[in-house]
């Protein structure tokens, strides 16, 4: 084909959103040539509904009743051979926890190296991604020959509702073997029961590793009471024991969008990031003045929080009294 | 069962890390380095499942000789023993070259269970350890916060997006990638830090294992982030910062 292909995500019989920001990028590579989407699975006629009149030039449904549930040995397999039918200049992924499991080895099998989790795409075409999380970026150059594989990370490429005429989907049916697939996966399930709704809270305060130890945690605590707001956390407070993970905001936690989220002593990885920034306003204190969380808090206070904290805590008592 | 360890040296955390004159790698000649916090989780469930089944860990690592203290500090955990892959370019590898390193050192030493962390805290690429399986011809899965020997082999406790997890059942041998989180962390005894001493560092080089190829990816320049959002930075003392802060809060912001 020497063209896109762009692998769209099934996220509860849905194509999931971060889906459409992959098609997006997808545009930005294949703007000549137009895009190919593929949907992978047992049974694919909803989710290629739900692609057709979405702008693609191809919509193909890789359907086995093997691809349900997924495997990573299934959908490597089945991807590699539509991939060897087709041909593509690139294979466009969202970088979700699926593309991460299978897409590497996915990639390997072609003598190929996925670029993971970009940021942006340029002229050449040059990969932005980023390093040491999210304090700097660097340019990749796909330099071999044969299918360049990238997988993009959300939030990174505006998804644009397309309105174009629908193409019909075709379907590609994979040659797979039950014994082909090696991996037995269970039924997913949540563990902890909810005590908090942070999706529902209007305010929080949410502490990080900065923090050091959880002895200090009271600190922030009175700081969340003060402004009336919930305690939230990043992920290694709470892989640390020192919060419940029902208070974790990120990719593996919550998603929350209050009017105000204050994050104190966190850097900014955007598996946090993914978590909190469609909040409304948002404070960052750090030490580091070029911490990520920066990026997208609307204040910031450059400062020592065992300094800042509690100069926050008398002020907001202050204007109460 | 025998267990390997792929254990990464990642700049220390909070380490203030500066671009190279060149634009092409980071400044590292005085900089702190550390484990990567993910294998130092692969390290821990390794040990539990030796402390619970028996057998055997090794690490393995790739990188120049300041990686040795790293796999020093593993040993003084409680590895067994390791296998140091001495190589001066790992930056200027792709994730297929490095991996095809780990692979060729890890082959010869047939292990049960080859355990990788997710992600390295330096390059992000979130990958090596699903290549060294595909290169290993092993069954594999990411994202892992706790293994369990069953008759047949593992099931270990995958994480979804979410907050969601499911489990999944692999026969051995297998490879995982180990997600960070899943068990606590031990420290090294001043006793560990002895025996360290004494156990076995194997040098193998870049050249010995033959896994050399020419990337397919190549890494050009890094640069800062370019600021697209416009932050206001309130200075001045904590007091006077903490006062404007609330000013913004209530009159400009309005969400107090
Ligand atoms: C697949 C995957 C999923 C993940 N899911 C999540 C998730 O859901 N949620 C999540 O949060 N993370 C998640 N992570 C982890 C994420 O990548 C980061 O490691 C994590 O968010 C970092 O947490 P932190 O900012 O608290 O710690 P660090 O990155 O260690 O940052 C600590 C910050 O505190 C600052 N600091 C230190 N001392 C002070 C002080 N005295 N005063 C002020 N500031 C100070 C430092 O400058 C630094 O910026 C995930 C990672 C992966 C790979
Ligand atoms: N140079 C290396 N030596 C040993 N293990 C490595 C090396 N690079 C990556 N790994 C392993 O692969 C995992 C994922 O790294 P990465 O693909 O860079 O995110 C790390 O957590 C390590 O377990």
């Amino acid at each position: 084909m020497s063209g896109v292909l762009v692998i769209l995500e099934d996220r509860g019989g849905r194509i999931s959103r971060l889906s459409w920001e992959a098609a997006a990028a997808a545009r930005i590579l294949g703007a000549q040539r137009g895009v190919t989407a593929a949907v992978v699975g047992a049974q694919t006629e909803a989710l290629a509904a739900e692609a057709c009149g979405q702008g693609f030039a191809r919509v193909v449904r890789v359907e086995h009743a093997l691809l349900a549930p997924y495997t990573a040995d299934g959908f490597a397999l089945a991807l590699e051979q539509l991939i060897r039918a087709e041909s593509p200049d690139y294979v466009v992924f969202p970088h979700s926890y699926q593309v991460r499991d299978y897409a590497p080895a996915l990639a390997c099998r072609f003598g190929q190296v996925l670029i993971s989790d970009v940021v942006a795409i340029g002229e050449g075409p040059v990969f932005t991604r980023q390093l040491m999380q999210g304090r700097f970026n660097a340019s990749y150059r796909h330099t071999a020959s044969g299918p360049c594989f990238v997988s993009v990370q959300a939030g990174a490429f505006r998804a644009e509702p397309a309105d174009l005429p629908a193409a019909a989907p075709e379907s590609f049916a994979p040659a797979l073997d039950a014994a082909q697939i090696r991996t037995r996966p269970g039924e997913p399930f949540r563990s902890s029961a909810q005590t908090v709704d942070l999706a529902a809270a209007q305010r929080i305060v949410s502490i990080g590793r900065g923090i050091r130890e959880a002895a200090n945690i009271p600190l922030v605590e009175e700081l969340a009471r003060a402004l009336d707001a919930e305690l939230a956390a990043s992920r290694p407070i709470c892989d640390s024991g020192w919060l419940p993970i029902e208070r974790q905001v990120g990719s593996s936690g919550h998603t929350v969008s209050p009017r105000l989220y204050v994050a104190v002593g966190i850097s900014g990885a955007i598996q946090h990031l993914v978590g909190m920034k469609g909040s409304q306003c948002i404070v960052a204190i750090n030490k580091d003045p070029d911490a990520p969380i920066f990026e997208v808090a609307d204040y910031g206070i450059a400062g020592d929080l065992f300094e800042v904290v509690p100069a926050l805590i008398a002020a907001v008592k202050a204007g109460k009294a | 069962m025998k267990i390997i360890v792929a254990i990464k040296q990642v700049p220390e955390r909070d380490a203030p890390v500066r671009i190279d004159p060149a634009g092409t790698w980071i400044e590292e000649s005085s900089l702190q380095f550390a484990l990567n916090e993910s294998d130092a989780y692969a390290l821990e469930e390794a040990l539990q499942l030796k402390e619970k089944h028996g057998g055997e860990v090794a690490v393995v690592s790739a990188g120049p000789e300041r990686v040795g203290s790293t796999i020093r500090e593993a040993l003084a955990k409680g590895a067994d023993r390791a296998v140091h892959i001495l190589c001066d370019d790992l930056h200027s590898r792709d994730a297929l070259g490095v991996a095809r390193l780990l692979a060729a050192a890890i082959k010869p030493e047939q292990p049960d269970l080859v355990l990788s962390g997710l992600q390295s805290e330096d390059l992000g690429l979130g990958q090596t350890g699903v290549i060294v399986a595909e290169l290993l011809g092993l069954p594999h899965a990411t994202l892992i916060l706790n293994v369990e020997k069953t008759e047949t082999g593992v099931k270990v406790k995958r994480e979804l997006e979410e907050g969601w997890f499911q489990s999944v059942e692999l026969p051995l041998p297998a490879a995982l990638s180990i997600q960070s989180g899943g068990n606590k962390l031990r420290y090294a005894t001043l006793m560990g830090i002895k025996r360290a001493k004494t156990k076995e560092v194997r040098i193998l080089t870049a050249a010995e294992l033959g896994a050399d190829s020419a990337p397919v990816v190549r890494m050009e320049r890094i640069a800062l982030p370019t600021k697209q959002k416009s932050t206001q930075m309130l200075d001045g003392s904590p007091k006077e910062a903490a006062a404007a802060l609330l000013e913004k809060l209530k009159f400009e912001a309005r969400v107090l």
